[in-house]
């Protein structure tokens, strides 16, 4: 089915439309826990991206090598592979991000996002089309960290990326960056999104609906109780 | 003391759901039923006692004499996967019914990130054996606490208007806000 549609749908499908946060509802627990600042969103999202696209070429490349009975092993794997390098990268070069991200960087093994492209689609597909996928779907995830870490930032500490931009009188909401604010401002965010693509389907619904019925009588938009 | 501390601040202070942020996909998704909801727990707990020992003696006694700490998460996956698997043929064999009652969720429990999280907490915090095992466990005991008091919530939650676009997880999310801040309360317990 997916053989049809065009590579570079293969890459913006992940960006909005399908996003792995806001509509898969993958990959919670970094997405929570790392996002206190956009600084912090940015360079999971990259460590993410990295692990996915990587391991997504070798899984697409040896798709006929692995047994099925064997796959998840085989793909967790990979994929503990390439976190491996990225610690070590991050531990060497960027030492103060690797220590904000804490345990969260080896925490991207079990990232359910990573394991379930690898299951939906790297297997199924050749690796070009693998790495355009991976490559959406690591550039969606990064979009939604840095939309909540941008978010909590804000509002918690008044700053985004370092740089103070709410006025002197604002109070930072200190709830914003503790554990409870994160659950609060996806929710509202997941929200958001739920409520855009109701409206896209209503929009469209109607602009059907108005070809058929005759311009006099106007549609009724359906009541919701 | 030092031990019943250890406890205590996995359980309710440091909860591993509510403030760490390990094992949220279980979280929103078996928590719809009390009953499923506390026998998830169960499983966790139980396979989180079992990785607390094994990952503990695989560093010791195995990466840290041969140098071979770098592969540290290729191992801790590989034996977490493997153990639950193990786990899942041993009840089978020894106790139907728990078997029953726990049923698809054991092999889930490889990808619950709270497992893995506990085995890298314990190398980081340098614990020792008993202290690993202790904190294991106050993980596991948290996790089925906050899960089920989840689970009560949504039950409840059927009967509620939500508006549509809050429906599933939007409101799921934000009901787990509420109960982290619940849990706030209790930070200035213990300072760890």
């Amino acid at each position: 089915m997916s053989k049809q549609v065009a590579l570079s749908k293969e890459y913006v499908k992940g960006l909005w439309e399908n996003n792995p946060v806001f509509k898969q509802v993958l990959g919670m627990c970094p997405m929570l826990a790392v996002t206190t600042s956009a600084e912090n969103g940015i360079g999971m999202g990259l460590a993410t991206t990295f692990v996915l696209v990587f391991s997504s070429i070798i899984i697409s490349s040896a798709r006929k090598l692995i047994p099925s009975q064997v796959r998840i092993a085989s793909y967790i794997l990979v994929i503990a592979t390439f976190v491996t390098i990225v610690d070590l990268v991050l531990k060497a070069q960027l030492p103060s991000l690797s220590k904000a991200l804490g345990p969260f960087i080896p925490l991207i093994v079990v990232n359910c996002l990573v394991l379930g492209r690898q299951e939906a689609f790297s297997s199924k597909n050749h690796p070009g089309r693998a790495f355009l996928d991976a490559l959406g779907m690591g550039t969606g995830f990064t979009i939604a960290l840095v939309m909540l870490g941008g978010a909590r930032e804000i509002l918690g500490s008044g700053q985004i990326l370092g740089i103070t931009i709410m006025p002197e009188m604002f109070e930072p909401w200190l709830i914003m960056i503790l554990p409870a604010g994160a659950f609060l401002t996806l929710g509202l965010m997941m929200a958001l999104f739920a409520h855009l693509s109701l409206r896209k389907k209503r929009i469209e619904r109607d602009a059907i609906l108005k070809k058929y019925v005759k311009p006099e009588e106007p549609v009724k938009m359906e009541e919701t109780e | 003391m030092d031990l019943f501390l250890i406890f205590f601040s996995a359980v309710i202070v440091n909860n591993f759901v509510l403030s760490y942020f390990l094992g949220i996909c279980p979280f929103i998704g078996v928590s719809n039923k009390i009953s499923s909801a506390f026998s998830m727990g169960l499983a966790t707990t139980f396979v989180m006692t079992i990785a607390s020992i094994v990952t503990w003696l695989i560093y010791h006694m195995i990466l840290v004499p041969f140098d071979l700490q770098f592969l540290e998460y290729v191992s801790f996956i590989l034996v977490i996967a493997s153990l639950v698997q193990f786990v899942e043929m041993f009840i089978k064999k020894v106790s139907q019914p728990l078997y029953r009652a726990l049923g698809i969720f054991l092999p889930l429990i490889t990808t619950n990130c709270a497992i893995l999280g506990l085995a890298l907490f314990i190398v980081l915090r340098e614990y020792s054996f008993i202290q690993g095992l202790v904190y294991g466990v106050g993980a596991g005991v948290g996790f089925t606490l906050a899960i089920t008091i989840m689970a009560g919530i949504r039950e409840e939650l059927d009967l509620a208007d939500v508006p549509k676009a809050f429906q599933g997880v939007p409101i799921t999310l934000i009901v787990a806000g509420i109960l982290a801040l619940a849990f706030m309360g209790f930070s200035g317990l213990i300072s760890v």
